[in-house]
């Protein structure tokens, strides 16, 4: 190389790394205003599921199906965590905030990875942990939300990290705690209270943004003399009536409503609290400056299977039915696609149920209140083991749903053809800072059970629903089970890991074709987001495998009597378009 | 005892694993010197023991309030596990500050149990820490058909049998094992030996 030339290259190398740093540099940080919650940019990705109404949806569009097989990694970044990361990579104007299981929060640099700051909260060293996964923050003004385990809601300063204030939520003496990401609306942050195993009375409580103060207090099971208290026995059953609030609410701005999942009643057998039990394994419409509860539907009444309805109903205006309707659509994990109509008063009407697994334990809906009937041989409790379908974790967990609307479809990541077999109930005074399930343990820990004992060649699915026809309109289908929130993009493609091959995938959403994958470091449960950082569009997810895929991988290698682990380890990565 | 086992009796020095908050596994030292023989080498039994004797240490139903018996190995069932925690016979309570202090107690077959864990048996009882090394969740569950207790939080399973080493599920390693005798008709721990002292 003449001597010329490398002079040349050597400017050229040095004006490509500034230009490299001029672009990696983060700005003044954008305060979160609730005009920018209510219209997100598509460039950033400000909450947990892109925006209020749950869609799981960017618009962006420069990584399409045409050039997604060159999708390659941008940056990893190892969060230093074990267990099950859930969080979505939240983005505002390239500041990305993760958390990690335990709630560490973690913001980075999302165009280079470069760490800004992390929060460690101190967790009580004697803290009995269920499930130590966090969710995501909340963003809101110049401060970033984290619910922690040991229940509290802290606000953090979004540019240092620093504790601007720290309130207590729940009682962790009680077993009370939070994995859920924040919501953020209207100058109050809202989170519930995880814990349906731990006899906690479930709640959604909301605090001033600036301050902390509670400005109130909703639970979720009625009370006697409230609305709904009659479906509940006389005495205290309420009180530690479950109810859990697992996953951020929606929420819709216009009427100012936000839509929450509730979880199951506690104890899981029903003998000591006959009746519907209000608002356990619904949907509740809460009015956002009081809390006042406006409308409800409960999905199947006085649970017996721990279908906790965990996920909110993800909202959409479109077509059901032939009819235009505001909806609230769920993937119950009760095994069926609910379709709702939401009213701006805050009632929510039935409009379509649908099976989307084997299930032999709702025999139908009724046509107007989409109430279910049940077989009652299928219903667990004292006296006999019985096996039903769906299993424990249903026929969708936790994991989110999406909804494009440039195709029109609403998917489902599933698990079909599971189910459980619980045996007689052996139920417990409920005893605070105890798990409060009512079953033998190890006849919950080895309850999972295929449908007619025979393993089937696919178990996960991920399904396409047309909300309009009710028909699906594809499906792809695993040999194996899925654990995969869901995220779809302008350009036509789906994104999901799930699986304990540590595979995460891009699907074309029109027809469920694998477009493209990637082996990641560890099996991906967590929630995919993107974001658009100087006109370049990238993906982000965090691996890391843990909780109740493990649980569930445990319980599948004891009906095939192998030994599948899949490694642990938190890692965030992002992806980008080779050039 | 399995050598990798950090220790099998509440020694002074005795340790166990909690999670730190960053999810990785810490010492539970500080919790678990709740039950170390260095606060409790004092604590006489009927009578003060003689000079450089400890004295033992029993064990009481974790879930007791009040009246707090010790419990002799007929006080369990074959194949029932139980959390207890240390008692203190000087003062006449529980170790109870931290549930970290829970231990689980098993009455199980001995001819079924390796040497080691044979050794440090009681009259076919075994005594462990009952705080999983995984997420700090308490375990009590004995899965008789795998031989196992198991962890109802994330699944992990012991082999109680064979120094509770992990045979499946996230728990990075074995529950701590104590060494136990007996003292009259009383289950109690043995007092900190060379062999089973934590590093």
């Amino acid at each position: 190389m003449s001597h010329m030339l490398k002079k040349l290259s050597i400017a050229v190398i040095g004006a490509c790394a500034i230009m490299a740093h001029a672009d990696s540099k983060l700005g003044p940080y954008a305060p979160v205003t609730d005009a920018r919650l209510t219209n997100p940019e598509p460039s950033n990705w400000l909450m947990y599921r892109g925006n209020y109404q749950g869609w799981g949806y960017s618009s962006l569009e420069k990584i399409n199906t045409g050039n997604v097989k060159n999708l390659s990694l941008a940056w990893s970044f190892s969060t230093g965590v074990t267990e099950g990361h859930q969080a979505p990579p939240i983005v505002n104007n390239g500041y990305m905030y993760v958390t990690t299981p335990n709630a560490q929060v973690i913001a980075l640099n999302a165009v280079t990875g470069e760490e800004l700051w992390r929060y460690k909260k101190e967790i009580p060293a004697d803290l009995l942990m269920l499930h130590n996964t966090n969710r995501g923050v909340a963003l809101y003004g110049d401060k970033v939300y984290v619910g922690t385990v040991d229940s509290h809601l802290i606000a953090l300063d979004a540019k240092t990290g620093k504790v601007v204030w720290d309130a207590t939520v729940g009682d962790v003496k009680a077993l009370s705690y939070i994995t859920l990401a924040p919501l953020a609306a209207k100058g109050k942050i809202l989170v519930g209270s995880s814990g349906g195993e731990t006899g906690m009375r479930g709640f959604v409580a909301a605090f001033d943004a600036n301050t902390g103060k509670e400005a109130w207090r909703t639970y979720t099971t009625a009370a006697p003399g409230e609305p709904g208290g009659d479906t509940w026995p006389a005495g205290d059953a309420y009180k530690n009536g479950g109810g859990s609030i697992w996953i951020t609410g929606t929420y819709d701005p216009a009427s100012n409503i936000a839509y929450w999942g509730t979880g199951n009643p506690a104890p899981w057998p029903t003998e000591g609290r006959p009746g519907d039990n209000l608002y356990t394994t619904s949907t509740i419409a809460l009015d956002v400056d009081t809390g006042k509860i406006k409308g409800h539907h409960q999905y199947h009444y006085n649970d017996a299977w721990d279908w906790d309805e965990v996920s909110a109903p993800v909202l959409i205006d479109t077509e059901i039915n032939g009819r235009k309707v505001k909806g609230a659509v769920h993937a119950g994990r009760n095994g069926y696609l609910w379709m709702l109509e939401r009213q701006s008063s805050g009632k929510i009407d039935f409009v379509n149920g649908i099976s989307y697994v084997y299930n032999d334990v709702i025999k139908g809906l009724d046509k107007k209140t989409g109430r279910p009937s049940y077989d009652m041989t299928k219903k667990p409790g004292m006296g006999k083991p019985v096996n039903f379908c769906p299993s424990l974790w249903g026929g969708k967990d936790w994991p989110p749903e999406s909804w494009s609307p440039k195709t029109k479809l609403f998917y489902i990541p599933a698990n079909n053809h599971l189910c459980s077999e619980l045996p007689a109930a052996d139920p417990t005074a409920y005893k605070k800072g105890d798990l409060y399930i009512g079953y033998p343990i190890d006849g919950v820990l080895g309850s999972l059970r295929y449908q007619g004992g025979k393993k089937p060649a696919s178990i996960g699915e991920l399904q396409a629903w047309n909300l309009d026809t009710g028909k699906m309109a594809w499906s792809y289908k695993y040999d194996r089970a899925i654990w995969a929130p869901l995220l779809t993009t302008g350009g036509n493609l789906l994104f999901t890991g799930g699986t304990n091959d540590r595979v995460f995938r891009a699907f074309d959403a029109t027809n469920g074709k694998v477009l493209w994958k990637y082996n990641m470091p560890s099996g991906v449960t967590a929630v995919p987001s993107s974001f658009e950082v100087n006109g370049e569009q990238y993906i982000a997810v965090q691996a890391g495998w843990g909780i109740d895929a493990e649980r569930m991988q445990a319980g599948i290698n004891t009906l095939d009597n192998t030994k599948t682990a899949v490694p642990q380890g938190g890692t965030v990565m992002v992806f980008k378009l080779n050039k | 005892m399995n050598a990798k086992t950090p220790c099998s009796t509440p020694s002074s020095t005795c340790c166990g694993c909690a999670v730190s908050q960053d999810g990785s596994d810490v010492s539970r030292r500080e919790a678990l010197k709740l039950v170390s023989l260095g606060s409790l080498s004092a604590i006489p039994f009927m009578s003060s023991p003689a000079m450089g004797q400890s004295a033992p240490l029993l064990l009481v139903d974790a879930d007791a309030e009040q009246d707090f018996k010790p419990l002799r190995p007929a006080d369990l069932a074959l194949g029932k596990p139980l959390l207890v925690f240390p008692f203190d016979t000087q003062t006449g309570a529980p170790k109870n500050e931290s549930r970290l202090n829970k231990m689980v107690v098993i009455r199980l077959t001995e001819d079924q149990m390796a040497a080691d864990t044979k050794a440090r048996s009681a009259s076919g009882v075994l005594a462990y820490s009952g705080i999983c090394t995984h997420q700090g969740c308490e375990v009590k569950t004995w899965m008789a058909k795998e031989s196992v207790l198991a962890c109802y939080c994330h699944a992990s399973k012991f082999a109680l049998l064979d120094s509770a080493k992990v045979v499946s599920g996230p728990a990075p390693k074995p529950l701590p094992a104590f060494a136990l005798k007996l003292e009259g008709e009383f289950l109690a721990v043995v007092p900190s030996s060379p062999a089973n002292q934590g590093a």
